[in-house]
């Protein structure tokens, strides 16, 4: 397996108050990574740095082997747009959008017609259990409904890599096991990396293996089938 | 109170700190891991004798005092090695399993040794049931789907007492060792 994202000694502050200290993690391709850890432990942070939004400090992010927090904002801007997707904890959609509009939102931009970019997103309705809700806009739907589309939209260009910033922290615990289960599935089916901050261990049991993040620093946790003694 | 089954590690732990006398070690236990089902005397000597049977500790001689018996016990490299190896290994995920945490998290801040890695260890231990669980759920009928959510809400509250406790390790820390 290859590392598509990775971070070596990664470190930012905002201001005075440092988030990340040295984080380091290495993701491969394909692969459901959470990254958990507990509140203002730089977790979203480090995500954001991942996806080149945010640049570190000091330390390199390489996306494919190549070093993305060096590249310019015009670079990363267009990589965001092509490689990756990304789902927010509230779905924000593009309220004028109707919700078949705001799935293919990403298409757009990347410069497909509409028509092709409609048609690439509307198999998606179905297969995310969102039939017949096409023409909605964000304010009809209900929160799960929203995040499901949210979650189409982050997947509709086939990314390299879904960056997921608790996807679930809005809904309740049913809705947001049924959009964990439908968002492994398809970035499964489709090969896409995911990288996911969750808080809810119920949620990181999605992935194939956790991070914690804590103050400002990473840490694998061991996987496999370790000893387990009682 | 700490599972019958770990009587004889937790005393292995208190002697690793040093060596001591019966009535110390059964002091040491209530105080820390009693609440409020002291230890019999009994339990700990006979304890102690199967430990010295075994070769994990050894009892010095009989020292002059009152009471019914004054001898120091010292933990054996036996001993060490076998409460080592107990301490780094992560418990079985079942229910009631607090008593056995929180006994290895006291003793290893006692000892000195990195209580948060053995944390760690544990939360990476119950996640990986719980992937197994979220499996069964996805892909198992009704009824396996229930019983794989009764076990994930109990993982779950045994992680978020794994997260408090990492929290709070340094404060327990120094509460265990004044």
């Amino acid at each position: 397996m290859t590392a598509v994202i990775e971070a070596r000694d990664v470190a930012l502050a905002f201001g005075e108050t440092p988030a990340l200290r040295g984080a380091n993690l290495s993701v491969e391709a394909g692969e459901v990574l959470a990254i958990m850890g507990p509140s203002g432990s730089g977790k979203s942070t480090l995500l954001h740095c991942l996806a080149g939004i945010l640049v570190p400090d000091a330390g390199e992010v390489l996306f494919n082997g190549r070093r993305l927090d060096v590249m310019p904002e015009a670079q990363r801007s267009a990589l965001r747009r092509d490689k990756f997707g990304f789902v927010f904890q509230f779905g924000q959609l593009v309220p004028e959008l109707t919700a078949e509009e705001n799935v293919a939102l990403p298409l757009l931009l990347n410069g497909v017609r509409r028509a092709a970019a409609l048609a690439e997103a509307r198999p998606w309705f179905a297969r995310l259990g969102l039939d017949g809700l096409e023409q909605r806009r964000s304010g009809e739907l209900s929160g799960g409904q929203a995040q499901r589309v949210a979650l189409a939209r982050g997947l509709v260009a086939r990314p390299q890599v879904l960056f997921a910033d608790e996807p679930t922290g809005a809904l309740d615990s049913l809705t947001g096991e049924q959009v964990m289960e439908l968002m492994v599935d398809a970035a499964r089916e489709q090969g896409t990396t995911v990288i996911l901050v969750t808080h809810e261990p119920r949620v990181a049991a999605y992935a194939d293996r956790e991070a914690i993040v804590r103050d400002g620093q990473a840490r694998a946790l061991s996987t496999g089938a370790g000893s387990v003694a009682s | 109170m700490v599972s019958p089954m770990s009587v004889p590690l937790t005393l292995l732990g208190l002697l690793e700190r040093e060596p001591s006398h019966g009535y110390d070690l059964k002091r040491d236990y209530d105080s820390l891991f009693g609440r409020g089902k002291p230890l019999p005397y009994g339990q700990v000597y006979a304890t102690l004798g199967r430990l010295a049977r075994d070769g994990k500790v050894v009892a010095g001689e009989a020292e002059p005092g009152d009471g019914p018996e004054r001898k120091r016990y010292v933990i054996t490299e036996a001993g060490v090695t076998e409460f080592e190896t107990w301490l780094k290994d992560p418990v079985a995920p079942e229910p009631n399993l607090q008593s056995v945490l929180f006994t290895k998290v006291v003793l290893a801040l006692m000892l000195g040794r990195d209580a948060e890695e053995y944390l760690d260890t544990q939360r990476a231990a119950h996640l990986r049931r719980m992937r197994e669980l979220t499996e069964l759920r996805r892909t198992g009928a009704l009824v396996d789907a229930l019983l794989a959510d009764h076990g994930l809400f109990h993982l779950d509250a045994d992680l978020r007492w794994i997260d408090l406790t990492t929290a709070r390790l340094d404060a327990l820390a120094e509460a265990v060792r004044s």
